[in-house]
């Protein structure tokens, strides 16, 4: 098992060189010069010349990645325009917050998805399993933002429940935060929740006709625990993949729920640097957003490895 | 009056009793019937075989008798009594309690059929741990024990072995042990060595042999082929299109087949002894599907003792014939009626 972990270590490294690769060349073909954004276009030609010789603009490609990859190494991210302070402090004091909305409906949408998928799963055909398809259905045709948007016309506008954005009211205390949370976790976690359930309904599914589960019942062991010891750790190598998927969409529906609610996280941070061409920034927290992808999908494939023994011979 | 232990062979009262069970898949407007009226009784210490093609509806009726029919299917009608309570009202708490305990099942493909995200011992100690409260350092002992007795060398050690990690004929040899770990009255083996290759065949049904003796199991062994249930099984019956078509004791059935149909197996058997010229004779034909029953006796399409009356009559299960407990389903008798077209020739 170790030195599965540390072969997939391995194999880390240079998918992280290639993002390195991949977010420094996107910000060389976005169109637009971040003198013009810098300066206005009031500015004098010379002005902006020096601008870009400061900013290194004016090296060849190639040398322009050697300095980022420097200057990443010492964790410097440049300096973003739209906040006036580098983009490492940007990002860091903004990764908590998304990390927590993440992690939250990531967990929300396991565990419930999970459990309804079970259930529905546990009688094909019935009531309860058509139930679940239709709120999949609805869930997964609902695009975030709109849901979001309706979530806080009725739980915030009309209902006066819960707070309609912004992370901490005035106090800061835990039960603050919780408010805060609520809606855009809900509105963060329905689409993964959906597919969750739908695939755990499928992949129980799957299993509970198996031999094994039968000779399970054969030898008098218990409903509970032919599905919670037998169907659900089978079911589990795809579920807990369609988790992890489901965790990297999460880090990309960041960006709309963040905005929606005013939620002071990466995906905000994004979104107003994509507004501005902020390109350092942009730059930054598309290599955060994917470092974490690549390290959320090492994970998935431990876990994997976990639940499926076979895994590890290979 | 006294009793001697070994006072055979005065019957003893069945230990499972089947009798007229039916089973049938599907709604009542698209109701497939897939065992009919059939009845069987297995004493405590015997050894029953049951013998039919694929489809036969052998391991339905034993899936019936244990409660474990897939959705979609269900008992539909006649009675299963096991040690004189009947299965089919019990509640499922008490059906738990038979499971393991008052018969056991040994299923086809061990690879499939042990859980491959457990350990072997994890999976054979569950239903000790978990329904008979035994602790769990107890329960890996006997655990243990059994995979010993079955024949698993290092066996403390393969305790924590993955199926996959096993050979086909230890995964047997584990599923062995597992269905005999609650000490079953009855162990229903279906086609316990279809998956191995012969020489392991051999082995696993001394194994079962063996063991029913020593724990004085009764034995219910299922399977296609005449060859497995010689040397094993005490009687034999043989199973047709749902239907038990042939009864008798093993010696009997290999010598003096009464039904076409256990009579055209055994043709179609190679067999050591006889002469070279010998040929195998297949049954023509493919047993009929149970979406789309033949009217009388269901064997008729392929029988090459065939008369009038069997295209439109079911005949009865009945003794007459050979006199004996060896009651047999059909309206002639193969050693006193000439067949009525060559044994090999196509139907219609």
């Amino acid at each position: 098992m170790l030195s599965f972990i540390l072969n997939r270590a391995l194999q880390i490294i240079p998918v992280i060189i290639g993002v390195t690769i991949a977010t420094f060349l996107l910000a060389q073909i976005i169109p637009g010069d971040p003198a013009d954004v810098l300066l206005g276009s009031t500015a004098s030609e010379e002005t902006r010349q020096e601008l870009r010789t400061a900013l290194g603009l004016s090296e060849p490609v190639y040398i322009q990645y050697g300095i980022y990859l420097k200057n990443l190494l010492q964790g410097d991210l440049g300096q973003s325009f739209t906040f006036a302070e580098p983009v490492t402090q940007v990002l860091v004091s903004r990764l908590f917050n998304t990390s927590l909305l993440a992690i939250a409906a990531i967990i929300l949408a396991s565990i419930v998805g999970v459990a309804a998928g079970t259930w529905a799963a546990l009688k094909p055909g019935s009531i309860r399993d058509q139930g679940l398809s239709v709120v999949v259905l609805f869930f997964n045709s609902m695009p975030s933002f709109w849901l979001g948007l309706v979530l806080i016309l009725i739980f915030g506008l009309h209902l006066r429940l819960l707070p309609v954005g912004g992370m901490d009211d005035a106090t800061g205390s835990l039960a603050g935060l919780a408010a805060h949370m609520v809606l855009p976790t809900f509105t963060l976690a329905a689409w993964s929740l959906a597919v969750i359930a739908r695939m755990t309904r499928s992949a129980i599914l799957d299993v509970i006709n198996s031999d094994y589960i039968r000779t399970a019942r054969s030898r008098g062991v218990s409903e509970a625990r032919i599905v919670l010891r037998h169907a659900l750790p089978n079911a589990m190598p795809t579920v807990i993949t369609v988790i992890g998927m489901q965790m990297g969409f999460l880090l990309s529906g960041a960006v709309l729920t963040e905005t929606v609610f005013s939620w002071p996280g990466i995906g905000l941070a994004m979104y107003q640097a994509i507004s501005t061409r902020d390109i350092p920034l942009i730059q930054g927290g598309i290599l955060v957003l994917a470092i974490a992808f690549v390290l959320i999908n090492f994970v998935v494939d431990i876990l994997y490895a976990y639940f499926n023994p076979k895994i590890k011979l290979a | 009056m006294t009793m001697h232990s070994n006072a055979a062979p005065s019957p003893a009262a069945p230990i499972l009793e089947v009798s007229h069970l039916g089973v049938a898949y599907g709604n009542d407007a698209r109701k497939v019937q897939v065992v009919h009226d059939v009845s069987l009784a297995v004493s405590p210490g015997e050894a029953l075989g049951i013998v039919g093609e694929s489809g036969c509806g052998k391991s339905q009726t034993m899936l019936a008798v244990l409660r474990l029919l897939p959705r979609g299917g269900r008992v539909s009608g006649g009675a299963v009594r096991f040690d004189g309570r009947d299965v089919l009202a019990l509640s499922a708490r008490d059906v738990r309690g038979i499971r393991g305990h008052g018969l056991a099942l040994i299923s086809q493909d061990a690879l499939t059929a042990l859980n491959p995200a457990m350990t072997i011992g994890t999976q054979m100690a569950e239903p000790l741990i978990h329904y008979d409260g035994v602790s769990g350092a107890q329960a890996r002992k006997r655990c243990a024990e059994l995979l010993d007795l079955v024949g698993i060398p290092g066996a403390t050690s393969r305790l924590g072995s993955y199926p996959h990690e096993l050979s086909g004929g230890m995964r047997q040899r584990a599923l062995i042990a597992m269905a005999i770990s609650a000490n079953p009255k009855v162990l229903i083996a279906d086609e316990p060595t279809t998956a191995l290759d012969v020489t392991t065949q051999a082995q696993i049904l001394q194994l079962i042999d063996r063991l029913r003796r020593d724990l004085g199991m009764a034995l219910i062994l299922i399977t296609h082929d005449l060859g497995v249930v010689a040397g094993v099984t005490d009687r034999v019956a043989v199973m047709y299109a749902g239907r038990v078509v042939e009864t008798a004791t093993t010696e009997d059935l290999f010598a003096s087949p009464r039904h076409p149909y256990t009579k055209a197996l055994l043709d179609s058997t190679a067999r050591i002894e006889g002469q070279v010229s010998d040929r195998l004779s297949p049954i023509p034909g493919l047993p009929p599907d149970p979406r789309s029953p033949v009217s009388g006796c269901a064997f008729h399409p392929r029988c090459s003792y065939v008369r009038d009356v069997c295209h439109q009559d079911l005949p009865q299960l009945v003794d007459g014939i050979a006199g004996g407990e060896h009651p047999v389903r059909c309206f002639v008798d193969p050693f006193v009626t000439a067949p009525a077209r060559r044994a090999g020739e196509a139907a219609r």
